[in-house]
């Protein structure tokens, strides 16, 4: 679904807030400044976030914290969290060791 | 806002934005128009982040080194975010003769053209990295290659050049060129015109339809290659790693976390390369990758894997990318076909060609990438 935006767009400066410093990623320790910073340096899309932060890349990959990154980044938009597509979720979607990853043979 | 800039670039990729950002500092107004909503959506976020110059073709290899000595170590300082950039070497090891013999034919064409790389004995392997199975018997070692993060250098570069003044559109997918008096001039979208006088097609593999609408041809086709990500394990060692036989390249980065990249081999024949534009992975190749490593990295048969990924290389006929003017398309500027090595060449080809449109002419000579180099073989 591709949507034609203009990152010149004017979202208004980024205004430090008393909870910036609260952990949103946890495995990564991805903090909501950091969030909230990001979308003023241009990072406008969840998976563009992702890559420059590394929120939601982490062991649970995102289960846990893409909902509240997603209000975070849409709320310094001012856009509805609807309208930000998720990130793409990948394989193996748990932790898997490489030799089990790795293992192609059949065991009886 | 207006549609009119000194420079269209067409790919919002590593190549698009590192040009953008070059120009921004020359002064040239500049917008950028990406097909997809994600910027560097290509292989510029899905590359193995490799920086280097051992391997490469003579051809291409004075802009690897150019952007080596000048570019890359300041980098992170000049975008105000860190690339996570090494220059700890790069060893490509071997495990058999054959490997050593293909590894020596490397090490002699790039010595050729005054590269620092040389071969390492067995011994000597094992020192500058420890964790190497035993079964390595030697490698070629360039000490001046390395590694960085191009999901962050990417946005890095993006996000300077936006700081900069230069407008980013994303979603804007192009559909053709026009000329006007004779002169490439016109930008053409699904919902708009945008016109420069110079136009940079920096659009991947996408690149080859949107230049056929003035008449240019790159032969290319699109290769799928795949990367793993492992979850962070204590620090080993900085140094870029490839093999012989390319089983797998990779690094580990400064968060910890492995990044390793390769292929099954049968890509060409796959039955389902992703859907168009949107590469997917295959279930056999992340799995065929962890056995390369093991056999190299014995120690790493714990690690967890947490991610996999695709992604498309757009693959020249000969192996080099396709850069620069277009004599029969005055004000067309072709930087397409990267063949994988797209994102360590980066800043290097982003700075010569804001030079070649500010100043008619390159410090680096790009004349054996012409994209009218291609013959017919008899």
């Amino acid at each position: 679904m591709n949507t034609v935006v203009d990152r010149s767009k004017d979202i208004g400066p980024f205004i430090p807030a008393p909870d910036d410093d609260m952990i949103i990623c946890r495995c990564e320790e991805v903090t909501k400044g950091e969030i909230r910073k990001a979308v003023h340096a241009g990072m406008w899309t969840i998976t563009e976030i992702r890559r420059y932060l590394r929120s939601g890349m982490g062991l649970c990959q995102g289960q846990t914290c893409s909902r509240l990154v997603k209000g975070i980044v849409a709320r310094e938009l001012g856009v509805s969290p609807a309208e930000l597509e998720p990130a793409t979720a990948r394989s193996p979607m748990r932790p898997t060791e490489m030799k089990v990853f790795g293992n192609e043979e059949v065991s009886a | 806002m207006s549609n009119v800039a000194d420079v269209i670039i067409v790919g919002g990729g590593i190549i698009g934005c590192a040009t953008a950002y070059y120009l921004s500092k020359r002064g040239k107004s500049v917008i950028v128009l990406e097909a997809s909503d994600n910027i560097g959506n290509g292989g510029s976020t899905r590359n193995g982040g490799g920086v280097r110059q051992s391997g490469r073709d003579p051809r291409e290899l004075p802009l690897a080194m150019y952007g080596i000595e000048k570019l890359w170590p300041g980098l992170s300082e000049e975008l105000g975010v860190d690339c996570e950039y090494h220059k700890e070497g790069n060893l490509r090891l071997g495990k058999t003769k054959k490997h050593l013999e293909i590894l020596q034919g490397l090490t002699d064409r790039a010595v050729a053209c005054g590269l620092d790389v040389r071969m390492v004995d067995a011994n000597e392997v094992k020192e500058i990295n420890p964790y190497l199975s035993d079964e390595v018997i030697g490698a070629s070692w360039c000490p001046t290659d390395g590694h960085a993060n191009p999901m962050v250098t990417t946005l890095a570069f993006y996000s300077k050049a936006r700081e900069n003044g230069v407008r980013f559109i994303t979603g804007e997918k192009v559909l053709g060129l026009k000329k006007i008096r004779g002169r490439v001039r016109e930008v053409v979208t699904e919902n708009s015109v945008y016109e420069g006088d110079y136009v940079v097609v920096a659009a991947g593999y996408e690149s080859r339809e949107i230049l056929a609408t003035v008449g240019i041809d790159v032969p290319m086709h699109r290769e799928l290659l795949e990367c793993l990500v492992t979850e962070a394990e204590p620090h080993m060692f900085n140094q870029m790693l490839g093999t012989a036989e390319a089983d797998f390249y990779g690094h580990q980065s400064d968060h910890g976390s492995f990044v390793f990249g390769g292929s099954s081999g049968i890509e060409l024949n796959n039955k389902d390369i992703g859907m168009e534009n949107s590469p997917s992975n295959s279930a056999i190749t992340a799995p065929c990758i962890c056995r390369g490593i093991m056999k190299y990295f014995p120690d790493l048969e714990n690690a967890k894997i947490v991610r996999t990924w695709a992604g498309y290389v757009d693959t020249s006929q000969d192996g080099v990318p396709v850069l620069g003017e277009v004599e029969e398309v005055p004000g067309l500027i072709i930087a397409c076909a990267f063949t994988g090595h797209g994102f360590g060449i980066a800043p290097a080809v982003g700075e010569q060609l804001s030079m070649l449109i500010t100043e008619g002419s390159t410090a680096i000579d790009l004349s054996e990438l012409r994209y009218d180099r291609f013959k017919a073989k008899i």
